[in-house]
């Protein structure tokens, strides 16, 4: 499983992302940047946390214009998986690949906690050695992950089973629409999600509650 | 090039509205044989006020130890520097950006986290972990809630942007801290040892080069104005704080290592306190060289700025580095690529002089060492802080309601979980975190084997009452905290925080505090690394509890016999190591619970400091305990409460007076071990004569047991200890 990570100024977590996928998957992943225009040759994109120039502007609005994105949205039209972590969420929901928006949490303060998850869509590469309707720890790190979408979309997302991640209920750090957490495309080889699994994956973290996404990498 | 010739007439109230003391102006015209350009005195003014120039604090800074086996470079550069094995080596440091955060306390917190974490990459490490040390005035002031929300957003904002793990830290609350809080910031990196970072300038006729950001008009004056007391005018110096960006930062940071690694490098200085004056001053006054300064080549972000307001300037993310000349075209494209400003704007030279041209005309000819590390330096008067008696432990009341004591306790401002301030900081961020905010010290990752813990602490409230015992016992309290997790503690990073040193008293604090740190580093082998004074935390004439913040530093060699603190399983005894609880003078119970603040601290027996912490660290690394915690603030009872509540068990302890439960006596600490180890713990202590004995067992249930007259539940204690800090904040109470 070849992965690549992309890297923007004032992104943070993408040794967190690195040291995830090697530990995971046996092989060192691609670090991309962000003026590239080609991608390598791999199986999976993974956009990482941090502050993407800052968060200035508007988080991931930026690095969505960057031009390594173009290539990005040509191959994930065709079918590249790409995943976005936090500000990766907020980045390939700027750049168009998901439907609605990522607005200041509702607490209006930055938030870094453990959440509890619940697995809605187990057919996904990121999620499939995962019960459906599993629970799992997972912390999250980030001021703006308040998902939003207008109705029609949030319909069409929960109708096709399209929420992969969801906060269990009451739990919802951030005031996101239908306690969403983690959303893919309708073709679903694009995910975005605000907490960082990367993040609980071996011993260290205190619990691996995350380490069955990674390894649904390799059977995806 | 025209003659010196000063723009402005330089009057005796000009030369008072920069904080220069006659004394200090006439010392000043003997060493230029002339009247000083208005630069030369706006330098003159940033370089010998206290914040740069160490002045009232130098004589005695000089008695602390600071070397060891362990240290590769102590206090006079960035930051410290220790080994800790493997050709790996930790930079560190810790300062305070008090007088900003008051003014701004968004802005001026975030750039004091800015300024630290500057001071450590300065020196090629990346920054691996955060503290923030912080006091506020009492929570009933009008103006706290804003400030605790301001500067934890301040200290949150550009922390977790920069992307470091905040691990650590401290938040209280006095009502001496009313007119100044303290924003204590501690940056931990992480380098080589072989490839560490100086400022000191090597070499005649070698390019100066001007990196980060550009120059501003923000922060003109900025350690002129923290080298003042205030008044009520205070507000008005907001222009003075400096405005921060995180994002530049980490660029800064990215291009520095990039830049380092190439090999480019000769000498580098962050552009902190008093900017460009003092990055350039201190390169050159190391090295034995000249600075000459071409003010028309630096980037600015405004038009019309004067020489004056770009030497003065504190605007943030900007660097000064002297670069071998063959490598400017490399560094220049690595600043390229990060979208950072790069400009030659000047040279080194031979003649020790500090040369400042702009537009054409000479504005600053200064003579570089009297600038830099010949400044004055004061032995100012002190008179010796009167010993307050001891509280026996019949001259304090018990509690009428001893459940009621400990709910209050529990909930108190200082006593109540901080969970409210560290959720705003990202703990995680680089995947490392061994041990976040909550327990005794946050722990963070070096290799797959190894990891160093880091804590802050100091108790100002013993250091009002005792500044000798209260210095001893800030060192010790780390000790102990570093110990808990099961580390070595290495070195130490000091942050004074006291009032006007012009008055005698003041003065006779951090002489005492001093004395009591050094003793107190030669005794535990823990040598003083780096750090920062900030002297004239008074306004209106009330200064604040003289706070030497100290920020410890240890070393795990082997993350798989980490302790916390946290109880671990029902059936587990509970062992009081040490001995028993006595003190009471200025101890939580005393204050909270009876509204005193009297009487001496508990004194400090560094003896059985360090043979007592040894031998925890060995029974944590035989694997023998199970959870381990030292008494400090609230004594025995809130250690076995603050052990009870993460681990959602109950424990149950034999009944005991109110001073051996609350009782701050130093050098102990609560054990959990599995019954079978007990014994084997208990006899061992015995053979080193160290009091330790059972005093009771972590249980299933769900409550706090004293005796046979008191249960409490833990759901109870939970809520008194969370619920304060989100209540206050949120403005119910």
């Amino acid at each position: 499983m070849k992965s690549a990570v992309l890297l923007f100024p004032g992104i943070n977590r993408e040794s967190d992302m690195v040291q995830a996928l090697e530990k995971t998957t046996g092989v060192k992943p691609h670090v991309v940047w962000h003026t590239e225009t080609t991608l390598p040759k791999v199986d999976l994109v993974v956009v990482p946390g941090g502050f993407s120039y800052g968060d200035y502007l508007r988080c991931g609005a930026i690095a969505a214009r960057s031009p390594i994105m173009a290539d990005v949205k040509a191959k994930a039209a065709k079918g590249l998986k790409v995943l976005g972590v936090c500000n990766g969420f907020q980045i390939i929901t700027e750049a168009g690949l998901l439907p609605g928006a990522l607005v200041r949490n509702a607490g209006l303060r930055f938030v870094c906690k453990e959440v509890r998850l619940r697995i809605e869509n187990n057919q996904t590469f990121f999620t499939n050695k995962m019960a459906e309707g599993a629970v799992v720890s997972c912390p999250i790190a980030h001021g703006e992950g308040n998902y939003i979408a207008d109705r029609e979309t949030l319909e069409e997302l929960e109708g096709e089973g399209r929420v992969v991640f969801r906060y269990v209920e009451g739990t919802n750090p951030n005031g996101a629409a239908n306690d969403i957490a983690g959303i893919c495309n309708a073709a679903g080889n694009v995910i975005g999600m605000m907490p960082h699994p990367e993040n609980m994956i071996e011993a260290l973290h205190g619990k691996r509650d995350c380490l069955p996404l990674f390894e649904s990498l390799l059977a995806a | 090039m025209s003659k010196l010739g000063s723009e402005t007439a330089i009057t005796p109230e000009l030369v008072a509205a920069h904080g220069l003391k006659p004394d200090e102006y006439q010392h000043f015209l003997s060493l230029l044989g002339r009247t000083p350009t208005i630069t030369e005195l706006g330098i003159c003014s940033a370089m010998w006020n206290e914040h740069c120039s160490y002045k009232s604090s130098k004589k005695w800074l000089k008695t602390l130890p600071t070397k060891g086996k362990r240290v590769i470079c102590g206090p006079g550069e960035n930051a410290g520097v220790i080994d800790i094995d493997d050709g790996q080596a930790i930079i560190f440091k810790m300062e305070s950006h008090n007088h900003p955060s008051f003014i701004e306390p968004y802005q001026g917190s975030a750039t004091g986290v800015g300024g630290i974490l500057r001071d450590v990459f300065t020196m090629g490490a990346r920054p691996i972990a955060a503290l923030n040390a912080l006091r506020f005035g009492e929570p009933s002031h009008p103006k706290t809630k804003h400030l605790v929300s301001g500067v934890v957003a301040g200290v949150g904002g550009y922390g977790n942007s920069f992307g470091v793990p905040t691990l650590g830290g401290e938040v209280n609350f006095h009502a001496r801290y009313n007119g100044n809080n303290l924003v204590n910031a501690m940056a931990v990196g992480l380098a080589d040892a072989d490839k560490i970072f100086y400022s000191k300038a090597e070499g005649v006729g070698l390019p100066v080069v001007y990196l980060g950001a550009k120059t501003g008009r923000d922060g003109i004056h900025g350690a002129t104005m923290a080298s003042a007391e205030f008044d009520e005018k205070a507000e008005e110096k907001r222009p003075t704080v400096q405005v921060g960006d995180p994002f530049t930062e980490k660029c800064l940071l990215e291009a520095c290592l990039e830049l380092m690694a190439s090999g480019a490098v000769i000498a580098i200085q962050d552009m902190g306190a008093a900017g460009l004056t003092c990055s350039a001053v201190e390169m050159g006054a190391k090295g034995d060289l000249g600075i000459e300064l071409d003010l028309d080549k630096v980037p600015c972000r405004e038009t019309g700025m004067s020489a004056y307001e770009m030497m003065l300037s504190e605007s943030q993310e900007r660097m000064l580095m002297v670069l071998r000349p063959e490598k400017e075209k490399e560094a220049e494209a690595i600043f390229k690529k990060w979208g950072l400003d790069f400009a030659i704007i000047g040279k080194t030279t031979n003649t020790l002089r500090f040369v400042i041209k702009h537009q054409g005309e000479v504005k600053a000819d200064l003579p570089i060492k009297a600038m830099g590390d010949e400044a004055p330096e004061y032995d100012r008067p002190w008179v010796e802080p009167r010993k307050l008696a001891r509280l026996k432990p019949e001259d304090v009341a018990a509690p009428n309601d001893l459940a009621a004591a400990l709910l209050k306790i529990t909930s108190s401002p200082d006593m109540c979980s901080r969970r409210w301030v560290y959720e705003q900081y990202d703990t995680l961020v680089r995947s490392n975190s061994a041990q976040i905010p909550g327990g005794d010290a946050g722990v963070v990752r070096i290799t797959e084997k190894k990891g160093i813990a880091v804590t802050s602490d100091v108790t100002p409230r013993y250091v009002e009452a005792d500044p000798f015992e209260g210095g001893k016992q800030a060192v010790a309290e780390t000790w102990r905290n570093l110990t808990c997790v099961g580390a070595t503690p290495i070195a130490i990073t000091d942050n004074l925080n006291f009032g006007n040193p012009e008055r005698p008293e003041i003065m006779g604090q951090l002489v005492f505090a001093l004395k009591g740190i050094g003793e107190a580093c030669r005794a535990l082998d823990y040598p003083v690394v780096s750090g920062n004074v900030s002297l004239y935390n008074e306004t209106m004439g009330q200064g604040i509890l003289p706070t030497p913040t100290i920020g410890g530093v240890g070393l795990l060699p082997d993350l798989s016999v980490m302790m916390t603190s946290r109880f671990k399983q029902a059936g587990d005894v509970i062992i009081l190591l040490g001995g028993e609880g006595s003190e009471l003078g200025q101890s939580i119970y005393l204050r909270e619970v009876l509204g005193r603040e009297e009487g001496a601290p508990p004194p400090v027996d560094l003896a059985k400091e360090k043979l007592h912490g040894d031998f925890v660290r060995r029974l944590i690394r035989d694997r023998m305990v199970s959870a381990v915690h030292d008494i400090s603030d609230g004594g025995l009872a809130s250690a076995v409460i603050e052990m009870a509540l993460p681990a959602k068990l109950g424990a149950k302890i034999e009944g005991m007076d109110h001073a051996a439960l609350f009782g701050e006596d130093q050098a102990r600490y609560i054990l959990s071990a599995r019954p079978e180890e007990a014994m084997e713990i208990l006899s061992n202590a015995q053979d080193k004569d160290i009091p330790a004995r059972i005093i009771g067992e972590v249980t299933q249930a769900a409550d706090l047991k004293i005796g046979s007259g008191m249960t409490l539940s833990m759901s109870e204690l939970r809520r008194a200890h969370e619920g304060w800090f989100p209540a206050y904040m949120n403005g119910e109470l």
